[in-house]
């Protein structure tokens, strides 16, 4: 199988500002990656410029191994929900369901039924009259109903309640159990991703900061805490990403893959959660940083 | 049923669609949905405009009858100018009517048809449903443009068919179809129109990406360009006739060119300068002499006549001695305008000139859509 997307210092500028900067990753197929960062990091972005809707300001990007919506047979591989999932809001569900039949070649059209059936949606109700998460929910039968080999998906349950959340995400891994296919899925919480992804690349300040399997990530990151130290004598073979020390402690997040020895240190596990709020903080501080005064004017 | 054939095979996933069969069938399906998202407001236009049709189709045989009896006759005799006026009376309302959504029809299908096609997808998000799915934005814009683009001009080629025909015992009373007044409501102008009116409003809504502010930019841009064809571009499409005559002693008086179009009546003197307009001296078109109390006549607005006239002429001048003053001041009437026969060549001319703008402004979306809307 191909790979489901890879950029090669892909960037992305709208007028003076940099959305996305210097972006190299590769998502392997058959994961279901999830992709992660503060609001305005540049994932929408990102996956804008995966499916084709945006054309880069410099790099490259290939879905599937090839160029974003280049023709019709690309396109017709690729789903994707959109930001707030937009529909005709004039259409009706089953409008919206023919409308996917006649745009696309690889239409499931029996399968696009019986989701909406699952759901409990009227197929004669207006798409404009559908709560937050029916919507959604339109959004990705429309998506998936293409028989997609890559799904991607921006923000799908930003906008949705906790139950609704759940619920669309839970139809999602049903789907991916499915159907074999690669999933993108973007959020700005970790919790939502946690639950799905076996992949994650974390995105922050327009800029990739750590991708990998979920697994691994886990297995590399780790907390240690011991007496204050002087932040340049750590452990070797550590990369430290966030260092915060008290008067008499220190606690770091370092990477790493041996094990630490010194008996110092008192090693603990790390959530996911950690390991993406580690990363985010450690792209905030680099870029106050680069822009110094903005701490002032706070 | 080729058609059929391919749209059960998009619906049917067993079926192995070769890339010319989806192509055709995606192709298919962009006429479909762009059909689902107008149909209501072309359904409501042809329905208005089978309405005219219907009352054109009542009334018209009517007028072409009175046409015949009335006035018809009266041309043998000479003297047409009661039997003209009171036939002019005819359905005054309906001629108001019919000429009123000749005139806005092409606007109308700019603001409601043209201007929304993109800007209302961009501002809503859709685009980002439809682009995503399996055609390209090429071929989805292509069919939206040609289809409602087409839609646009049938409405008002057909509306200007059916009143250019039923206004004909009209038009051959008053013989005014050229003048500005008129000209863009018979004929062929009107589908020039509405061509561009449509692709001004997809134009300026790639650009503006709102459906309000894109109608409100169409209306303007519908009006000016009607406004700078007929000021500034239809005069001079061809050279206008110019026509010299000698002034008559009792002044020219208004010309009219049967069934033409008068561009300006300008009476000239000796020395090629313009003193006066509509066939008289002066802004209004005045002529007139007046005696001195030396027994002089003078020309008003442009001199004395030379010599005395006759005494015992002078209540009422003698014609030859008002001729001579005439020719003495070199006066003549130049008459410029184009003929009747240029009518038609003239329809041409502007129907060409609206679709060329029209091609060159879908041109700019299709460019703007595919290469800088990213």
């Amino acid at each position: 199988m191909t790979v489901a997307l890879e950029t090669q210092g892909l960037s992305k500028r709208y007028g003076r500002r940099w959305a996305l900067r210097s972006c190299t990753l590769t998502v392997p197929p058959g994961r279901v990656a999830g992709l992660v960062g503060p609001n305005g990091a540049g994932k929408s972005t990102l996956l804008q410029l995966a499916v084709g809707l945006l054309r880069p300001t410099a790099g490259t990007v290939a879905v599937l191994g090839g160029p974003p919506a280049h023709d019709p047979e690309q396109l017709a591989r690729i789903g994707y929900v959109a930001q707030d999932t937009p529909v005709y809001a004039a259409l009706s569900i089953r409008e919206h369901l023919r409308l996917g039949a006649w745009l696309n070649p690889r239409w499931d059209n029996e399968m696009a039924e019986r989701r909406i059936a699952q759901l409990g949606l009227d197929p004669g109700q207006r798409a404009g009259k559908l709560s937050g998460g029916q919507r959604a929910q339109l959004a990705l039968t429309l998506a998936l109903a293409k028989r997609p080999d890559l799904l991607i998906l921006d923000e799908p349950v930003a906008s949705l309640d906790p139950l609704a959340r759940r619920e669309f995400l839970q139809h999602l891994m049903e789907a991916v159990a499915e159907r074999e296919m690669s999933v993108v899925l973007s959020s700005h919480l970790v919790a939502d991703l946690e639950r799905v992804c076996d992949y994650l690349i974390v995105l922050a300040a327009a800029h990739v900061q750590v991708t990998g399997e979920v697994e691994n990530l886990l297995a590399s990151h780790r907390r240690l805490t011991g007496p204050r130290c002087d932040p340049a004598r750590l452990p070797a073979g550590q990369d430290v990403i966030e260092a915060s020390h008290t008067d008499r402690q220190s606690s770091l997040i370092v990477r790493g893959e041996g094990p630490v020895h010194d008996p110092a240190w008192t090693v603990g596990q790390l959530s996911l959660e950690d390991v993406v709020l580690a990363y985010m903080s450690r792209a905030g501080r680099a870029q106050n940083a680069s822009r110094p005064g903005l701490e002032v004017l706070r | 049923m080729k058609g059929k054939t391919t749209m059960l095979r998009s619906v049917n996933p067993s079926a192995e669609a070769g890339p010319v069969g989806r192509a055709r069938s995606t192709a298919l399906g962009a006429i479909l949905l762009t059909w689902r998202q107008v149909r209501a407001q072309v359904l409501l236009a042809f329905g208005l405009l089978a309405l005219v049709a219907i009352v054109a189709i009542i009334t018209g045989p009517h007028l072409v009858h009175l046409y015949d009896v009335n006035v018809a006759p009266c041309q043998s005799h000479n003297d047409c100018s009661s039997a003209s006026s009171a036939f002019l009376l005819n359905d005054h309302f309906l001629q108001a009517t019919l000429n009123t959504l000749v005139l806005v029809a092409p606007a109308l299908t700019g603001m409601f048809w043209g201007a929304p096609l993109i800007s209302r997808e961009l501002e809503t998000g859709t685009y980002r449903l439809v682009w995503t799915q399996s055609l390209t934005r090429g071929r989805w814009l292509a069919v939206k443009i040609g289809l409602v683009g087409l839609a646009s001009m049938a409405v008002s080629g057909l509306l200007s068919l059916i009143v250019t025909w039923w206004s004909s015992p009209f038009d051959r009373v008053n013989l005014n179809r050229f003048t500005p007044a008129m000209f863009g409501e018979r004929g062929l102008t009107p589908i020039g129109y509405a061509a561009f009116a449509f692709a001004f409003g997809v134009a300026a809504g790639v650009l503006i990406r709102r459906a309000v502010p894109t109608m409100a930019a169409t209306l303007a841009a519908v009006v000016a360009a009607r406004l700078a064809i007929g000021y500034l571009v239809r005069p001079h499409l061809v050279a206008p006739i110019r026509s010299t005559m000698p002034f008559p002693a009792g002044g020219a008086g208004p010309t009219a060119v049967p069934g033409g179009w008068t561009l300006s009546q300008q009476t000239i003197n000796a020395a090629g300068h313009v003193i006066g307009q509509n066939g008289g001296i002066g802004s209004n078109g005045g002529f007139g002499f007046q005696q001195n109390s030396n027994g002089t006549l003078v020309l008003q607005g442009v001199g004395t006549c030379p010599g005395k006239p006759p005494v015992q002429l002078a209540r009422s001048p003698h014609p030859g001695f008002l001729q001579a003053c005439v020719k003495h001041f070199g006066l003549r009437d130049v008459l410029t305008y184009q003929p009747a026969s240029r009518y038609w060549a003239f329809q041409w001319y502007e129907t060409a000139i609206f679709l060329a703008l029209a091609l060159a402004l879908a041109g700019f979306s299709f460019w703007w859509v595919r290469r800088r809307l990213t």
